[in-house]
């Protein structure tokens, strides 16, 4: 069966690093991923399972991982040879817990205590906090912060299919689609962060950034906050490179959605602030500003335009996945401002004493927004390399996610098929 | 030789191509057969001895007014006031103006022995001056007579320290204005009328007024209702002005008034083939235009911009008159009619306009799209006596590159009001109940005009309402040439050739309509009949 492998292998992993500085996304052709034969990943032990995928997404950590532009922090944190894929939605081939097989699921992919068979788990995966695992690269399981980043789970990027804790599955309602379906991960994502962001009433809140996360944002505080499971911002505004992105950001509940040249103008018209240098250009920032930043690009840019548009004592939630990068830490430094990191999910705090799984709520935000209509294109692994420049040109090109189609019959309504090569 | 007047045009199969302005650059366009061309009278003949005029002014007062030596004595406070950069356009060659009028009551003041002088630039909400600026309008004499020692400043609309409440009119309109000016014993203001709406009681009402005093009629029902601005006794925007300013001669404050007529000698003669009439161009006219098309279209936009910002236009005076407000205007208002004046008989479906590189907001700045449409449909739409050149229901084309482009000092509101506010609504009403208050309030935009040289974070909204009566009044407006995205944004149509403009203006006056095209520069006014 064919699996995208994800192998060590130096001489590509340079060669993939040189290509991509002329685009995400086009190192796939020459580094260290390829199309294999590869058999079923064996069940680790008890309470596992497998799942073969239908949908799989490509992430902006993947492109990282893929562009060789990952930071060196997660050399530990990862085991080879391994299949890409945490974005996964996939059919149950056996039972798993009360999931009967046959169900569609979509998988949670962080590798926590219980996956890894440690007992007693740690303290954060006792709390459910299952990103916070203290013991993360232990255990039963050879290293790995997800399925996808593991050797021995397999990953999405199959038609070999992947092993799966039963607690890290969840079973998707008949009312989803698997492009539905497939959102969920990075809604979770998005999720978490917005609770991290620890909102309150009438806040001026800026996101930075409208590719999957930052309209993931987007939608998970819009849907969160009308259901008042976090407060409403007064003001919710998005910077968007793209139009169709700023069209999005809107439909999904920003106020507004600008150019991120704009961002900071706007930041500064709504929040009243006043502007030392001209809001938005080289070393200009705002003396106010926004209550909380969700930075969802990662970059030393985007951190840095992050902390000349937040207030004093506000709050920026790195999102994106940042890597080595050289910032002017001072405004953060003068300004006390909070930053934030927001890794994955686990739970999230609900009613007095009470704890949601951050899936859960992702199912709910994906459902009230559809947000199977941000899948913009699709490809079968074979194609993986134009998958994978499609996916690090999304915005430029009008698409926001990117996924692998691994249905033996497709089952798709609404996403059309990636041109063939023929086509392109 | 007598100057000619101002002539209408009916194209026919022998009319040569028109000249259109397109921003920094002009392009001929054939219009079709029986479409009209308005040409401005040519410029009438300067004044033999200018300074000689003004004295003259100045001692032969109009209206209620002693001669200005006669009000001037020892101990006294005395402020000038005169118009900002916004006049004329474009800047005219030294010495200006305001330097040879002011250097008359200046020289008066120094022979009454006046002592307690100074200078006010009236900005109402404009940008400050720069030092080059100032220098140009008052000569580097004046200049360094008052500057270095405070007695150059300029009008802050912000600043409650220098502001007096003088009262309210029987419609209920706050009356603000600069209390050096009020409060000194005589306020002489010097203006250059360069068209209809200059000048009157407008010069002090608006000049020194604060927001809360210019909110009263710088707003979209006075603005639709002022038909047109060119012609006072249908303007509510000059109603509005002459109530507040009898209210401000009523509170005592003394106004000597001195108002000034250019010719319309507008462009240096290396630009003459812009002054005539295409069927009289000679050779060496046809040869300069196209020797200039053919650099302008190689040249950057920015490089071409600076080029067409440093001509000094060899505007001449052409008359000068003084005394009270009223009086003087009136004679002031004849003259600039006698200048720019143009009978036209009948509307015409479509109204055609070539914009300039210039407006009165964006001296030595970027004309950005709220400018453009201002300049289109707040100026020259409104460039007429008796009825609007185009009937209503009928389609104004301009013809602009409108680039998304702002200067960030001078204009720093102006961009959030094309972002953030015309992409809600392009309604003026709407936009005035929903946004003024917020932008004309924000305090880095008060910060910015106050204290660098920005308009005031109201002033886009204004330029947007002087738009008002042209929005209501018309079915249609296209853009030629203009950067489609800008032209949108602001509710109009782009087009990319006037044929295709022609063509897209077919679907709301039909097939045969009548055109009209004003053709500028120099300037005109139409007396439409």
């Amino acid at each position: 069966m064919k699996a995208l492998v994800f192998e060590r292998n130096l001489p590509r992993f340079a060669a993939s690093r040189v290509a991509s500085v002329l685009g995400s996304g086009r190192g796939a052709a020459v580094g260290p991923l390829r199309l294999l034969e590869t058999d079923p990943p064996e069940l680790p032990g008890d309470g596992w399972a497998r799942v073969s995928p239908l949908v799989s997404g490509i992430c902006g950590s993947d492109l990282a991982t893929l562009d060789g532009r990952s930071s060196r922090y997660f050399e530990h944190l990862v085991s080879f040879p391994f299949v890409p894929g945490h974005e996964v939605v996939g059919v149950l081939e056996s039972p798993a817990g009360s999931i009967e097989a046959g169900r569609r699921v979509v998988l949670e992919p962080v590798l926590g205590c219980a996956a890894r068979g440690i007992e007693p788990p740690c303290g954060a995966c006792a709390d459910g906090l299952l990103g916070n695992c203290e013991r993360i690269g232990f255990g039963h399981l050879a290293p790995g912060l997800q399925t996808g980043y593991c050797a021995d789970t397999g990953g999405g990027w199959s038609r070999a299919g992947l092993v799966a804790h039963r607690t890290q599955l969840h079973p998707v309602p008949e009312d989803l689609s698997d492009e539905d379906a497939v959102m969920v991960e990075p809604v979770a994502c998005a999720t978490h962060a917005v609770f991290r962001a620890s909102l309150r009433d009438g806040e001026t809140v800026v996101v930075l950034g409208a590719g999957t996360l930052g309209l993931a944002v987007v939608a998970a505080i819009s849907t969160l906050s009308s259901r008042g499971r976090v407060a409403a911002p007064g003001a919710l505004l998005a910077g968007a490179k793209y139009p169709h992105q700023r069209r999005l950001a809107e439909e999904l509940g920003a106020t507004a959605a600008v150019d991120p040249a704009q961002l900071a103008r706007a930041v500064r018209r709504r929040s009243g602030s006043l502007a030392i240098g001209a809001p938005g250009s080289a070393g200009g920032a705002l003396t106010g500003g926004a209550d909380v930043v969700f930075d969802c690009v990662g970059s030393a840019d985007s951190i840095t335009q992050s902390l000349a548009m937040v207030r004093p004592r506000g709050r920026v939630v790195l999102v994106g996945m940042p890597g080595r990068l050289h910032v002017d830490l001072a405004p953060l430094w003068q300004r006390e401002v909070a930053l934030v990191g927001a890794y994955a999910y686990g739970a999230e705090p609900a009613e007095t004493g009470t704890t949601v799984r951050t899936f859960d709520l992702a199912f709910e935000v994906v459902a009230a927004h559809r947000l199977g209509r941000l899948v913009s294109a699709s490809y079968p692994i074979e194609r993986f390399e134009e998958a994978v420049q499609h996916a690090g040109a999304a915005g430029r090109r009008g698409a926001v996610k990117v996924v692998f189609d691994l249905r033996p019959t497709r089952a798709r309504a609404d996403v059309p098929d990636a041109p063939g090569p023929d086509a392109q | 030789m007598t100057p000619r007047p101002g002539f209408v045009l009916e194209v026919d199969r022998s009319t040569p191509p028109i000249l259109f302005w397109h921003g920094e650059r002009f392009v001929l366009e054939r219009l079709p057969e029986g479409s009209r061309v308005i040409y401005a009278p040519e410029p009438l003949s300067a004044l033999d001895d200018p300074s000689a005029a003004i004295r003259h002014a100045l001692r032969n007062p109009l209206g209620d007014r002693a001669p200005l030596p006669a009000l001037l004595r020892p101990g006294m406070r005395l402020t000038i006031c005169f118009d900002d950069v916004s006049l004329p356009l474009p800047p005219m060659q030294a010495p200006d103006v305001r330097q040879l009028v002011i250097e008359e009551v200046l020289d008066m003041a120094a022979s009454a022995g006046v002592d307690d002088v100074v200078l006010i630039a009236a900005l109402a909400l404009h940008r400050r001056m720069t030092e080059a600026e100032l220098r140009h309008a008052l000569g580097d004499r004046i200049y360094e007579a008052f500057a270095p020692h405070g007695l150059l400043t300029q009008h802050d609309a912000e600043d409650p320290d220098n502001l007096v409440h003088l009262g309210t009119t029987d419609k209920g309109e706050d009356v603000e204005i600069n209390k050096r000016a009020a409060t000194s014993d005589l306020l002489v203001y010097v203006n250059i009328n360069l068209v209809a709406m200059d000048g009157g009681h407008k010069s002090v009402a608006t000049g020194l007024a604060s927001y809360q005093s210019l909110r009263h009629h710088h707003n979209p029902r006075t603005m639709v209702h002022s038909r047109s601005f060119m012609d006072a006794p249908s303007s509510e925007l000059h109603t509005s002005n002459w109530r507040m300013g009898r209210l401000i001669a009523d509170s005592g404050v003394k106004i000597f008034q001195i108002e000034t007529t250019l010719n319309t000698d507008t462009f240096p003669s290396q630009f003459g083939f812009l002054q005539r009439r295409e069927w009289e161009w000679s050779l060496r006219d046809r040869a300069t235009y196209m020797a200039t098309a053919a650099a302008l279209d190689r040249t950057p936009p920015r490089v071409a911009r600076q080029v067409f910002h440093s001509i000094r236009a060899p505007h001449a005076l052409v008359s000068v008159q003084a005394g009270e407000v009223e009086a003087v205007h009136a004679v002031t208002t004849a003259n600039v009619w006698r200048q720019q004046g143009v009978e036209v008989r009948g509307q015409t479906d479509i109204l055609t306009m070539g914009l300039p590189y210039i407006s009165p907001y964006n001296v030595n700045s970027i004309m950005n799209p709220i400018l453009v449409a201002c300049l289109g449909l707040g100026y020259f739409f409104n460039l007429y006596r008796g009825m609007p050149l185009v009937r209503e229901g009928g389609v104004v084309i301009l013809h602009h590159p409108t680039p998304w482009e702002f200067h960030p000092g001078h204009h720093p509101s102006y961009i959030d009001f094309f972002e953030d506010v015309l992409s809600d609504t392009t309604d003026p009403v709407e936009i005035a109940k929903t946004y003024e208050e917020s932008y004309a309030t924000d305090p880095w935009y008060v910060h910015l005009y106050r204290t660098g040289h920005a308009y005031h974070g109201v002033h886009p909204f204004y330029m947007w309402y002087w738009c008002a009566h042209a929005l209501d009044h018309l079915g249609r407006v296209i853009v030629v040439g203009g950067d489609p995205a800008a032209v949108r944004r602001m509710g109009f149509s782009p087009a990319t050739s006037l044929d295709d403009a022609l063509e897209m203006a077919s679907d709301v006056v039909g097939r045969s309509p009548s055109l009209t095209h004003i053709h500028t520069p120099p300037l005109l006014l139409a007396d439409v009949r």
